[in-house]
């Protein structure tokens, strides 16, 4: 370990807020009491939700699947413990938009009956495959907040990658739960670390890890000394307490000097980062088989009496765990899952703890005081000094004030990372956050509008040629009846009769082409038709639009079915 | 349980502009203190004028404009500018140039450009270059003498007669400042003969630059660096001000028997209170880093041609005045690298 002599990198701006974290690490982690129903939704990551594979009535087991993520990028859901189904229906899930989404709810038994479940025997010895297939199945995402599925960030082909950074900054305020993990399952992590190595090969591994959080620090480095398979090239970098530095870019920055490209992702820098209650995840579901399906959460703030972390079964909702802590609800002001920077507020404390859920802040009114009125911004540039994006905060206030979104493109409004620093310096208490997220939905809105305007034009245009062959085609054929009609009455005119008997016999199959001909424009029309709906529903974004897309294969496979018999005919 | 519903950030520093304008304030004490000490109670009795002006102009508009005048009152700007202005006035100037110059500058500078965070120009500034264009006898008239050159100094009646009513006694303590006095006179003396003039070296001829000026500088000087150092604002724009100046005095006024020697730029005249309090101001400077390099040496360059070759012997209200012409360009073409981006964006995005 060379952590004396480890260059060190800074990123520009940051903040020091008041760090609130001591209150909750008095105590160790407890287990929180299982509660009478578990509310699971089935999309706590990003990507694809799981598909419910349990109907209500249905029993479950401790660690049976509930939903199965049948996209790449999706998880598998499990049953925090044993029960039985109740209903799978849209109930609050923790948004910041506050909405609702499918939710499986879990009537549970107080059991607690395990399905059989077992880790793979010699872990370290199997292959990447496996290993990530194990991951996959224990329905692992990132524990940190984002929530991005583990698998695919581990299916990310090791020949790309050089670094394993794990994140254990922990940066935000009152947030505590991955220090009390480290300080207790450290020994864990590091055999979770070292399954990470073996799907990624590394040459280097650094556990990135803020100096306030001295305990976990010694904790990490007496396991790393007792692991007796000392091949392991992991080092714990202790970084300068600074807000945001568990950003992802920003942890990037300090412990490698490099910047993650705009737009792109640390695997195109050679690096992969996780977080630290990821791994432990990760070595709980390939060491012992035990599937994400709790996690350690930091109940805190000053209306819980006896603030602590909790290991708490996912789906819990929160009004339970607050009890558990002694939360006293009349003095609760602002309950926010999250921290206090980045998190967002709940409105029912019936909204479930999901993976991502690392805190819960029960802040009073004094703590957490209304919102300051908003002053005239006076230019003074501290946001610039904090933004550690290297962006100028102030110019896209005015911008997004004013709805210049070009202006508001050109200055990057993209790279916000929405840390909040910028807000937390300003002066006028102008809540900068705010405009950029609404200038961020306007930008979004007005890429949407323009598709679906392209995509209306396209329509628009399809129909019109449709019309005008179909026009071109009444014309084409009106003609030749009349055509037809004077030949008639010429033939009349100048043959007799009787010659008709050969005329007759060679205009029949002539007929016969012409009823096909029918078919054919009459399939084309409704080639045509089918076309408009499927440009329409795919303007709309209609779930239609598949099973319109097959309809109009159908008929273009109709309209080639009988061009082919009119070509047969002529021929 | 009534639970707010607000997005993050959750946590903010607590404070508002009022807290900063305050400290600005503050740290133009030691200034006003030496000011006072040195040159009599002129500058307390203007920032008494300016005050109750700018308070009462700052009321009358928020009020016209149908704006709640003790939540816009709190945010002390008017008064910050009052201050800034009285300060930078000719002590013993008429109580009427006070007032035209702060009623300008709250009336016309601010509140006509949209109030505070709009205005271009600095109010004060603007107010002071209006004034010493319009009205240059009591401009370049009403500067006093220091107090150590004059036999009894200059009592507080003496100050108020003065300033409101009767001018008949001023010129017992006017005198000439000392960049006025060399600028005029290093064109038929040599450095050493000007030096006598008690103005630089004081009645006892000790070896100083100028008599109480280079005090006052040092007490802006300290000021600005309480500011700097409770992060009112950043280096760049009173460093790059103060070395290009420096500069220019080294490189083109190194023979003092020809030119204002460079001790005299930076601790004879109005700047210390330009680089710290005036150039500073974030309303109308240059916002980025790179930018406020630019703007802060483009002052300092400014005020050394308008000192050396210009009509007026201190300059700071023109050159910055001039850069904040600049400011908003100057802002379009120094953005910053953003993170994980290869270069800087230059200027505004184009129109389609």
């Amino acid at each position: 370990m060379n952590m004396h002599h480890f260059k060190l990198y800074d990123f520009d701006g940051g903040i020091h807020p008041e760090q609130n974290k001591s209150q909750s690490t008095q105590l160790p982690i407890t287990a929180a009491k299982i509660p009478q129903k578990l509310i699971l939704p089935i999309a706590q990551h990003i990507g694809a939700p799981g598909n419910p594979v349990v109907k209500p009535g249905d029993k479950v087991l401790k660690g049976q699947v509930i939903a199965k993520g049948e996209d790449f990028v999706s998880c598998n859901l499990h049953a925090p413990t044993s029960g039985i189904v109740g209903a799978i229906e849209d109930r609050e899930v923790p948004h910041q938009s506050g909405m609702s989404a499918t939710c499986i709810e879990i009537i549970t038994d107080g059991k607690d009956t395990w399905i059989d479940h077992q880790g793979l025997d010699n872990y370290l010895e199997s292959d990447a495959a496996s290993l990530i297939d194990c991951i996959a199945q224990a329905g692992i995402s990132g524990m940190g907040g984002a929530g991005f599925p583990t698998h695919v960030k581990a299916s990310i082909p090791a020949s790309k990658i050089n670094t394993l950074i794990i994140n254990a900054a922990e940066c935000e305020p009152y947030i505590t739960s991955d220090d009390l993990l480290m300080r207790e399952y450290a020994m864990d992590i590091i055999k979770g670390i070292e399954i990470l190595q073996r799907i990624l090969l590394p040459e280097q591994c650094y556990i990135g890890i803020e100096d306030n959080k001295p305990q976990a620090i010694e904790a990490l480095q007496i396991a790393l000394k007792e692991n007796l398979d000392d091949t392991h090239n992991i080092h714990v970098v202790v970084i300068p307490t600074k807000y945001p530095s568990g950003g992802e870019k920003q942890l990037i920055q300090i412990l490698t000097g490099k910047e993650v490209p705009v737009a792109g992702i640390p695997a195109d820098i050679g690096i992969v980062c996780q977080n630290v209650g990821t791994v432990h995840a990760i070595y709980q579901a390939v060491a012992l088989g035990i599937p994400l399906i709790s996690r350690i959460t930091t109940i805190t703030g000053d209306a819980v009496s006896s603030p602590q972390n909790y290991q708490v079964l996912l789906g819990t909702p929160v009004t339970d765990v607050l009890s558990q802590a002694n939360a006293k609800p009349n003095k609760i002001k602002r309950l926010i899952m999250g921290g206090p920077m980045m998190g967002f507020t709940i409105a029912s404390t019936d909204t479930p703890i999901t993976k991502t859920s690392n805190c819960i802040i029960a802040a009073s009114d004094q703590e957490l005081p209304d919102p300051a009125m908003e002053q005239a911004c006076i230019r003074c540039g501290m946001c610039t000094q904090a933004c550690p994006a290297q962006l100028l905060p102030q110019q896209l206030y005015w911008f997004a004030k004013s709805s210049n979104l070009e202006q508001a493109q050109a200055h990057n409004i993209s790279d916000c990372i929405e840390c909040g620093a910028c807000s937390y310096v300003c002066p006028s208490n102008i809540p900068l956050v705010q405009y950029y997220r609404f200038a961020k939905g306007e930008i979004k809105q007005a890429k949407s509008d323009k598709k679906s305007s392209e995509q209306a034009k396209l329509r628009f245009d399809i129909r019109n040629a449709r019309l005008d062959r179909e026009t071109a085609e009444k014309d084409a054929k009106r003609k030749a009846r009349a055509e037809a009609a004077a030949k008639k009455q010429a033939a009349k005119k100048t043959a007799p009769p009787v010659t008709s008997v050969s005329g007759d016999a060679t205009a029949e199959p002539s007929v016969d082409t012409e009823a096909l001909k029918q078919k054919v424009l009459a399939a084309q029309t409704r080639v045509d038709k089918a076309r408009e709906r499927l440009a329409m529903a795919q303007e709309q974004n209609l779930e239609t639009a598949d099973a319109l897309e097959l309809g109009l294969n159908k008929q273009i496979d109709k309209l080639t079915a009988a061009q082919k018999s009119l070509e047969e005919a002529k021929s | 349980m009534n639970l707010l519903n607000i997005s993050s950030p959750h946590a903010t520093r607590s404070g508002n502009t009022g807290n900063v304008m305050l400290t600005v304030l503050l740290a133009l004490i030691p200034g006003i203190i030496t000011l006072s000490y040195f040159f009599g109670p002129g500058h307390l009795i203007q920032i008494c004028i300016a005050s109750a002006t700018a308070i009462g102009c700052e009321a009358l508009v928020l009020h016209l404009r149908k704006k709640p005048i003790g939540f816009y009152l709190k945010d002390y700007s008017a008064l910050l500018t009052a201050v800034l202005l009285a300060i930078s006035l000719p002590p013993y100037a008429p109580y009427w140039v006070t007032m035209v110059a702060t009623l300008f500058a709250i009336v016309i500078a601010k509140h006509l450009y949209g109030g505070l965070g709009q205005n271009p120009f600095n109010p004060a500034m603007v107010g002071f270059a209006l004034v010493l264009v319009s009205f240059p006898v009591e401009m370049t008239t009403s500067w006093s003498a220091p107090s150590a050159l004059l036999e009894n100094g200059i009592g507080v009646a003496q100050a108020l007669e003065i300033i409101f009513s009767s001018r008949e006694t001023i010129d017992a303590i006017t005198m000439a400042t000392p960049l006025d006095l060399y600028k005029n006179q290093v064109e038929i003396a040599t450095a050493s003969e000007i030096y006598q003039n008690p103005l630089f070296n004081g009645p006892n001829h000790e070896a100083s630059i100028a008599l109480g000026w280079q005090w006052v500088n040092v007490a802006f000087l300290l000021g600005g660096a309480f500011l700097l150092w409770k992060k009112i604002f950043t280096w760049h724009v009173p460093v790059s001000l103060l070395l290009s100046l420096s500069l220019l005095s080294i490189f083109i006024g190194w023979d003092s028997d020809s030119y204002v020697p460079i001790s005299l730029h930076l601790f004879a005249g109005a700047t210390m209170l330009g680089a710290f309090f005036i150039a500073t101001d974030p309303v109308t400077a240059s916002t980025t880093p790179l930018g406020k390099l630019i703007y802060g040496a483009g002052i300092g360059v400014l005020i050394y041609i308008i000192r050396t070759w210009g009509s007026y012997p201190d300059a700071v209200a023109f050159a910055v005045l001039l850069m904040n012409f600049a400011a908003p360009l100057i802002d379009q073409y120094s953005q910053p690298r953003t993170y994980g981006h290869k270069k800087a964006v230059r200027g505004l995005a184009k129109k389609d």
